[in-house]
């Protein structure tokens, strides 16, 4: 299943398995896969009536390809010691996750029907009641730290596994991010990949109208890790960065993927009203349409 | 006069404890802020560094990353002051910690008035009532020494997450070594029928005195060793209500979210009596933590007054 190997400097280097439920997607699938799955997150928020479905679009591409081929994980089995660990940190964008692990086989899609609804275990922000989730959610900063815990966790144990988080990019005004990114490098996270998605829009507006980001990549670099650069939606850029990201791990890693809030659906895309609000009937359809 | 007691640093028996108990739970990782002498967890520092990770004053991420550590199976004892350990990453401790049951174990030192010089911000008198506030934390708050070993044991064999609560000062030793701490099940220090003290920390030695002024002036009063504030001993409480009718709660806390406040909610819906409150009306200042214990209400003389108004209270109704 999964292949363990020495690179030259040393490093050890796990590689992927490109495969769930002993199924290889190319690329092409997992494009066709990208618009079937952005229908089913749009589908699930206009049923809860809320949602975010900008952050979920943005942040897509890279927890399919972190998914359906680059983690070592086993969706019959959640708690699986060995497995590599995604750790959603922007947990508003729930909706994304819950779909790309209903697809991978964590529980039934036609759950994600169930979300943000009573009794039911796919919540608002994600929580671990949720087969897949592996942190709770909802308050921004947190999950490079809680990734940094579960990084030194495999470390002190002599486990292979790696740990992957994401965050947003507004989430990155928060102090504790940056706090965690001092005591990775410091503590030698070697096994920490993150990734920011630079999606340019927050809660209320623009990045840039709220708070100064840039250089983000120089800020970075100034804590330590090594910065990698790429376009967060083609598969054909985004597969091999993160197959650069896991190897010759001498720092933790930081991949500043470049996306776009609401991609894929013409009316969502850039505009920050559809970072935390649900489609209406005629916008679903609508969207239903280009997403065909 | 009251029994002169030797004392003891809660704080230095934490430490000392975690590496007594070291190879009995590997699984034990200890976390710490840039204070870990003053938490006497620099013991364990030394003595298993593969197991130790200082974070400096960063507690937002001190606590988040025990919780990951959590998740992934390890021990996380995370040790700072209170005022830092509980105020600071609430956040965390709630989202993190408490939401998803993490087997988190919050240890601090310097908590309340006994701090003494630093003053009243390093002065953790609202950490209780925090701690109590987040639903899944189990939360204790040791009498002494004895207690405190026990305690830190105890943590670390049962799955949760805690807080515990120490103190800076060298504290009065009220236990010997035939002591046997219970989780969740109030000690009756000493048998009364005329009023219970229930008490907490360094109050229960302050009370035990209160309880001997008491005597000389014809008062038999129970005190009650409140070490775990929640789940608090609703039992105990109930009982004392009924066995003596009157109740005097003493803690080194803001009187707000403690353990008058507790006490107060387990009487008032089960078995209503008298209830004085000694606790601290508010913040403190810079002095020697016996000046601060006097100059703000926390002597045995005010304990035993409060005792005096409660069974007057008693007699009246």
């Amino acid at each position: 299943m999964v292949n363990i190997t020495t690179t030259s400097n040393g490093a050890t280097a796990i590689q992927p398995t490109g495969m769930v439920g002993g199924r290889h997607y190319t690329i092409p699938q997992l494009e066709a896969m990208a618009r079937e799955l952005r229908r089913d997150i749009l589908q699930s928020i206009h049923s809860a009536g809320s949602g975010h479905p900008g952050g979920s679009f943005s942040e897509l591409e890279i927890l399919m390809s972190l998914y359906f081929r680059f983690l070592r994980h086993n969706p019959a089995q959640p708690q699986w010691a060995e497995r590599d660990r995604f750790i959603l940190s922007k947990g508003h964008a729930s909706s994304g996750l819950y779909a790309v692990l209903a697809k991978a086989g964590y529980f039934p899609r036609e759950e994600l029907a169930t979300f943000r609804k009573l009794n039911s275990r796919i919540q608002g922000h994600a929580h671990p009641m949720t087969p897949g989730v592996e942190m709770n959610s909802g308050s921004l900063g947190m999950g490079l730290s809680f990734a940094l815990g579960c990084a030194l966790a495999a470390q002190v144990d002599h486990k292979e596994h790696l740990v992957y988080a994401l965050l947003g990019d507004g989430e990155c005004e928060e102090g504790e991010v940056w706090e965690a990114a001092m005591a990775a490098s410091h503590h030698k996270a070697t096994n920490l990949i993150a990734f920011v998605d630079r999606n340019r829009i927050q809660n209320d507006r623009f990045t840039d109208q709220v708070m100064t980001l840039e250089p983000l990549a120089q800020k970075w670099r100034a804590f330590g890790w090594r910065v990698m650069e790429t376009d967060g939606h083609d598969f054909h850029r985004l597969l091999p960065a993160i197959q650069r990201a896991r190897e010759n791990r001498i720092r933790p890693t930081v991949i500043i993927a470049h996306t776009v809030k609401g991609k894929g659906v013409s009316f969502m895309q850039n505009n920050p009203a559809f970072h935390g609000r649900a489609l209406n009937a005629q916008e679903l359809e609508t969207a239903m349409q280009e997403l065909a | 006069m009251v029994t002169k007691r030797a004392n003891a640093s809660t704080r230095e028996t934490y430490g000392r404890t975690l590496l007594e108990i070291a190879q009995e739970f590997p699984d034990i990782v200890v976390l710490g802020g840039d204070l870990n002498v003053s938490t006497f967890t620099h013991l364990w520092r030394d003595q298993h560094p593969d197991r130790f990770y200082d974070f400096g004053p960063a507690e937002q991420n001190l606590i988040a990353v025990g919780a990951g550590m959590a998740a992934s199976g390890k021990i996380p004892f995370v040790s700072t002051f209170s005022v830092f350990g509980v105020g600071r990453p609430f956040d965390q401790l709630r989202v993190l910690v408490s939401q998803s049951r993490l087997n988190l174990k919050l240890v601090c030192t310097h908590a309340g008035i006994l701090t003494g010089e630093d003053g009243m911000s390093a002065h953790g008198i609202e950490d209780l009532s925090l701690a109590c506030a987040l639903p899944s934390f189990t939360v204790v708050s040791p009498s002494d020494s004895v207690e405190t070993a026990q305690v830190i044991r105890t943590v670390a064999a049962t799955n949760g997450p805690f807080y515990v609560r120490l103190s800076r000062a060298a504290t009065p030793v009220i236990h010997d070594a035939s002591y046997r701490f219970k989780l969740g099940v109030a000690e009756r220090v000493k048998d009364g029928n005329d009023v219970t003290i229930i008490a907490t920390g360094v109050m229960v030695s302050v009370s035990l005195d209160a309880a001997e002024l008491l005597a000389g002036q014809g008062i038999n009063a129970r005190v009650l060793n409140v070490h775990t504030l929640k789940p608090v001993d609703q039992q105990a409480i109930i009982a004392a209500a009924r066995d003596t009718g009157a109740i005097v709660t003493a803690e080194e806390h803001y009187i707000h979210g403690g353990l008058g406040s507790i006490v107060a909610q387990v009487i008032g819906q089960h078995c209503p009596a008298p209830l004085e409150m000694v606790a601290l009306q508010g913040y403190a200042e810079s002095a020697p933590a016996g000046e601060l214990m006097v100059k703000y209400g926390l002597t045995p003389q005010r304990v035993a007054e409060a005792a005096q108004r409660a069974v007057k209270r008693k007699d009246n109704t």
